[in-house]
């Protein structure tokens, strides 16, 4: 029935669907990870990149595999992990899969913290835009909670509520740009697209250490989501303490959102597309944190690829690629929901 | 607690319960008699749901206190009341898709810890939760797949996995056919005879009530009218001052419960009487 290991007094709920899941979505994620460091201005052959990857290369492919390519997938990767397990956690609080970080405005909250950051601070560090987006988006968060909020939050009036107040924190940003000079807003503009143009290990390790917390904490509170999935009144008889438990997620998810949206910029939708994909390949109900994390991951490094390759030697920003996928299934979502009377 | 009174675990001593400035219960005492099965009843909106609600620590009472083993149950840990209490509430959602054996494996929750998942108990608990419940057969198939019958004996099931000596059921009726109604019901007369699970349950259905509570708690307005067995308590006053409605009151000839049978304007067999005379009224 359920899978567990156990060990004397130690239990671990595994299932095997989720963990053969979950391997092969590691080993796809490897594999398109070396294909893309493999490719560019200067090819590297596939061979030559695990070689270099386990320390084995020449002092060139060193340079080119160390130093350009593997942190911009590094950071790809963790970004698209943390917008899917962020997505994951909102879509299941709201029991709407319309309620992911991107369409509920939070995305554009950390946006609009980066772009203060970038235009007010001269030469602002990269550190400090980060810290911007993520105070942004945990505002953006507690003003659409706060707005929704009546006796709890109902999932539609997140939506709408997140959807409203995302439109207005655009275009405070957008305001922004037209203030500022034109080198930041360049950079604000490219930021914005959600980039992964020219990432280096600066890069790679505060998402990193964030991912490093955020993703565990993730996974301990999903055991609480699972609960409150089947309403607020179950949970607190199953013994969740509903204002802490949601409190924490709320924090969680919108760290995690702001983690990614700080490192990359708000890459469009991969929030919103991860979680389904996931569930629909392990067959879980309801949120799964580990195969949504690798779905995300894949989604992004492969958007990237195509958006490096798609117009060689032109580089597209991958949230572009991520907005073609994203834009046809938000469509569909959209108009599936209406006709089952959801919003 | 005195000898002469029977043991009671749950207790709710002068609470007040309200919705923002809306008082709905004013100044209430009950003691929920161990092992028995206790029928709160009433009209619509006379706060027996609120009352549960704040016997399940899902409202805290504005003043007065519910006590759980002689403990305010406020100052329990949430978990540890999920230990000793389950609540069905009135309506549940799950997950689409969601399996009836995972759902009810949830229902383990309050029993787990990060190293402890998913133990050879849990196991054997939920396995036993679906037999007792006959949806062991179930097992592998989503709920959205189940009848309404079907899906309460899953939400009962978890209930049942969470191994409480209490379990609180808001309307575990409601939604059902008959034949459903009576099944829930002999499911929960079951599990406290075999088991000794105290049950408190809303009810809509006074003659249910009657045949399956032994103990009755009428309210009206936010008040407990009448509290006992249902053959002291209920009678055509009673009935008539908690629902405003006439009837008469005969024994129920397979339960030997009373049985409320309503006046109506129209239809009046001419023998009445000598139905009455007959049922001992």
């Amino acid at each position: 029935m359920i899978g567990a290991l156990r060990w004397r007094g130690i239990s671990v709920r595994l299932e095997r669907r989720m963990v053969i899941a979950s391997l092969l979505l590691a080993s796809l994620l490897v594999v398109v990870g070396c294909w893309s460091i493999s490719v560019g201005d200067f090819p590297i052959r596939i061979t030559e990149v695990v070689r270099t990857l386990i320390g084995r290369g020449t002092s060139s492919s060193e340079f080119i595999v160390g130093t350009l390519r593997l942190p911009r997938v590094l950071t790809g990767a963790m970004v698209g992990a943390a917008f899917g397990v962020s997505g994951a956690i909102f879509q299941s609080l709201a029991r709407n899969p319309l309620g992911s970080p991107d369409v509920i405005g939070f995305t554009f909250g950390s946006a609009l913290g980066a772009v203060l950051v970038i235009v007010a601070v001269e030469g602002a560090s990269s550190v400090a835009v980060s810290a911007g987006a993520v105070a942004g988006g945990l505002l953006t968060a507690l003003v659409v909670f706060l707005c929704a909020w009546r006796r709890g939050v109902q999932a539609h009036r997140l939506v709408l509520v997140g959807i409203g107040v995302g439109y207005a924190v655009a275009a405070l940003t957008n305001y922004l740009l037209t203030q500022a000079n034109i080198s930041d807003a360049q950079r604000a503009s490219v930021w914005l697209t959600g980039s992964l143009n020219g990432r280096s290990w600066e890069h790679v390790r505060p998402v990193g250490a964030g991912l490093f917390v955020l993703l565990p904490l993730a996974m301990w509170m999903g055991r609480s989501l699972r609960l409150l999935e089947l309403g607020d009144d179950t949970a607190a008889a199953l013994g969740v303490r509903l204002g802490r438990a949601r409190f924490g997620i709320v924090v969680v998810g919108v760290g995690l959102a702001a983690l990614a949206t700080a490192s990359a910029g708000p890459v469009a939708f991969v929030a919103l597309m991860a979680p389904p994909i996931a569930r629909r390949i392990v067959h879980a109900p309801g949120i799964t944190i580990v195969p949504t994390a690798l779905v995300g991951a894949l989604l992004t490094v492969s958007a990237d690829l195509m958006a490096r390759r798609m117009l060689a030697p032109l580089e597209l920003p991958v949230g572009i690629f991520t907005a073609v996928l994203g834009a046809p299934y938000l469509l569909w979502l959209l108009t599936r929901e209406t006709r089952m009377g959801a919003l | 607690m005195t000898a002469s009174h029977p043991p009671c675990r749950l207790r709710a001593e002068a609470v007040c319960l309200a919705y923002d400035a809306h008082i709905v219960v004013d100044d209430l005492s009950l003691s929920i008699p161990d092992g028995k099965v206790t029928a709160i009843v009433g009209a619509n909106a006379c706060g027996k749901s609120t009352l549960l609600r704040a016997l399940a620590r899902l409202l805290r009472p504005t003043s007065g206190r519910v006590l759980l083993d002689g403990e305010e149950i406020h100052r329990v840990k949430t978990k540890e009341v999920a230990r000793r209490l389950g609540l069905l509430p009135q309506s549940s959602t799950c997950p689409p898709g969601i399996l009836v054996a995972d759902l009810v494996a949830r229902g383990r929750s309050p029993h787990q810890r990060l190293l402890q998942q998913w133990s050879v108990t849990d196991e054997d608990t939920v396995r036993d939760a679906l037999i007792a419940t006959e949806t062991l057969d179930l097992a592998d198939r989503p709920i959205d797949e189940l009848s309404g019958g079907q899906r309460q004996r899953v939400w009962i099931a978890m209930a049942l996995a969470q191994a409480t000596p209490l379990l609180l059921l808001d309307e575990p009726t409601t939604f059902l056919d008959i034949a459903h109604q009576i099944d829930v019901l002999d499911l929960v007369a079951d599990l406290n005879q075999t088991r000794q699970t105290t049950v408190v349950m809303v009810l809509h259905d006074l003659n249910q009530a009657c045949r399956y509570a032994d103990h009755i708690v009428a309210m009206r307005d936010g008040r407990i009218v009448a509290d006992g067995q249902p053959t002291e308590v209920i009678t055509s006053e009673l009935v008539e001052e908690v629902f405003g409605l006439e009837c008469i009151v005969i024994t129920d000839p397979l339960a030997g419960t009373p049985l409320v049978v309503p006046r109506i304007r129209h239809r009046c067999a001419t023998g009445a009487t000598s139905t009455l005379s007959l049922a001992g009224v």
